[in-house]
C-alpha cells in the first residue's frame, strides 16, 4: 500500500464496497483476521454515518504517516451538515435519529486512534488508525 | 426443501440486490444468506420473512449468517427487528453461524442479540426450534 485509495460513498451499497476494500488492504498490510474484522466493522459504522447524515462523502485509506510504525489510516470525509455537538455524538447509546447510537463511539472502540473534526455547516472528517502490533 | 423466496420473480431482475433464498422445511423457514448484504438487502429479508411466515404458517425461522464477515450496528438492529416482528407473527427466530471474529467484534461494539435465539449452526438451530416450539405447545395445554 504505497499511496492512498479512495472509495466514494453515496449509498448503502458503497458501505459494503468500502469495508471490503478496507479488509483487503488490511490483509495486504499483514493484519490478522480478527483485526481485519474490527477494521471492516469500524469502516461500516463511519460510512453509514456519511450515508445517513451527509448523503455522500468519501472513505480514504492511507498508510499512516508515523515514521517506523505501520498500520492503516481510514479517513471518512463528508461535506454534510456537520455535527453540532461532538461530545454528544460520541456518547455511546446516543442517536439523534433512529439507530442504536453505536456508530461513531463504536468505531472508536474498535480502532487504536480516533479523531473527529466537525463544524456545523462544514462537514465532518473522522480519522481513525489501526496499528500493526506484530510488525517487526 | 422448497425454495419459497420470491415465487415467480426471476432472481436477476434487480441487479443491485442480493436475493436471500428462503427455504421451507416442515413448519420452519430457513433464510440462508449467500453473500455479504447491503442495508437494503437486510431490510428486504425482513419484509420477505414477515410475509412468508404468514403465507406458510411457519412456527420457526432460521437465519443463517455464516457468510457475513461483519455484523455491525445496523445489521444487529435489523436482526433484532426481524426476530421481534416474527415473534409477533407467531414464529420463533434463531440466528445461526455467527463466526468467531464476527462475535468478537460484536462484543467490542457492545452489540447484543438479547431475546433472540442463537445457535452454532443449522443443525443446532433446528434443534433449538424443535425445543422452542415443543415448549410453546406444552405451555398452551
Amino acid at each position: 500500500m504505497l499511496s492512498e485509495t479512495r472509495v466514494p460513498i453515496a449509498s448503502a451499497f458503497d458501505i459494503v464496497t468500502a469495508r471490503q476494500q478496507g479488509r483487503s488492504l488490511a490483509k495486504e498490510l499483514g493484519f490478522e483476521n480478527a483485526e481485519m474484522t474490527l477494521i471492516a466493522a469500524a469502516i461500516s459504522e463511519v460510512s453509514r454515518n456519511i450515508v445517513e447524515y451527509a448523503g455522500h462523502g468519501v472513505i480514504i485509506f492511507q498508510p499512516p504517516n508515523n515514521g517506523a510504525r505501520r498500520g492503516l489510516s481510514v479517513i471518512a470525509q463528508d461535506k454534510g451538515p456537520g455535527i453540532p455537538d461532538i461530545a454528544k455524538a460520541m456518547q455511546y447509546g446516543y442517536s439523534s435519529r433512529r439507530g442504536l447510537g453505536v456508530g461513531l463511539p463504536g468505531a472508536k472502540l474498535l480502532m487504536d486512534d480516533f479523531d473527529i473534526v466537525s463544524k456545523a455547516g462544514d462537514g465532518t472528517t473522522v480519522t481513525m488508525k489501526k496499528w500493526l502490533h506484530n510488525a517487526k | 426443501m422448497l425454495d419459497v423466496s420470491n415465487p415467480g420473480v426471476p432472481a436477476d431482475c434487480e441487479p443491485f440486490t442480493m436475493h436471500v433464498p428462503i427455504l421451507k422445511q416442515r413448519d420452519y423457514l430457513i433464510a440462508s444468506i449467500q453473500s455479504v448484504l447491503s442495508d437494503e438487502d437486510l431490510l428486504q429479508l425482513r419484509d420477505d420473512l414477515s410475509e412468508r411466515v404468514g403465507q406458510y404458517r411457519s412456527r420457526g425461522v432460521i437465519i443463517d449468517v455464516t457468510v457475513l464477515d461483519v455484523i455491525d450496528s445496523f445489521a444487529t438492529r435489523t436482526l433484532r427487528t426481524i426476530a421481534h416482528m416474527l415473534k409477533l407473527r407467531g414464529a420463533d427466530t434463531v440466528i445461526v453461524g455467527i463466526q468467531p471474529d464476527v462475535a468478537f467484534t460484536m462484543v467490542q461494539l457492545g452489540l447484543t442479540l438479547e431475546g433472540i435465539g442463537t445457535a452454532l449452526d443449522l443443525e443446532e438451530g433446528l434443534e433449538y426450534l424443535d425445543r422452542q416450539t415443543r415448549r410453546n405447545v406444552h405451555n398452551v395445554k
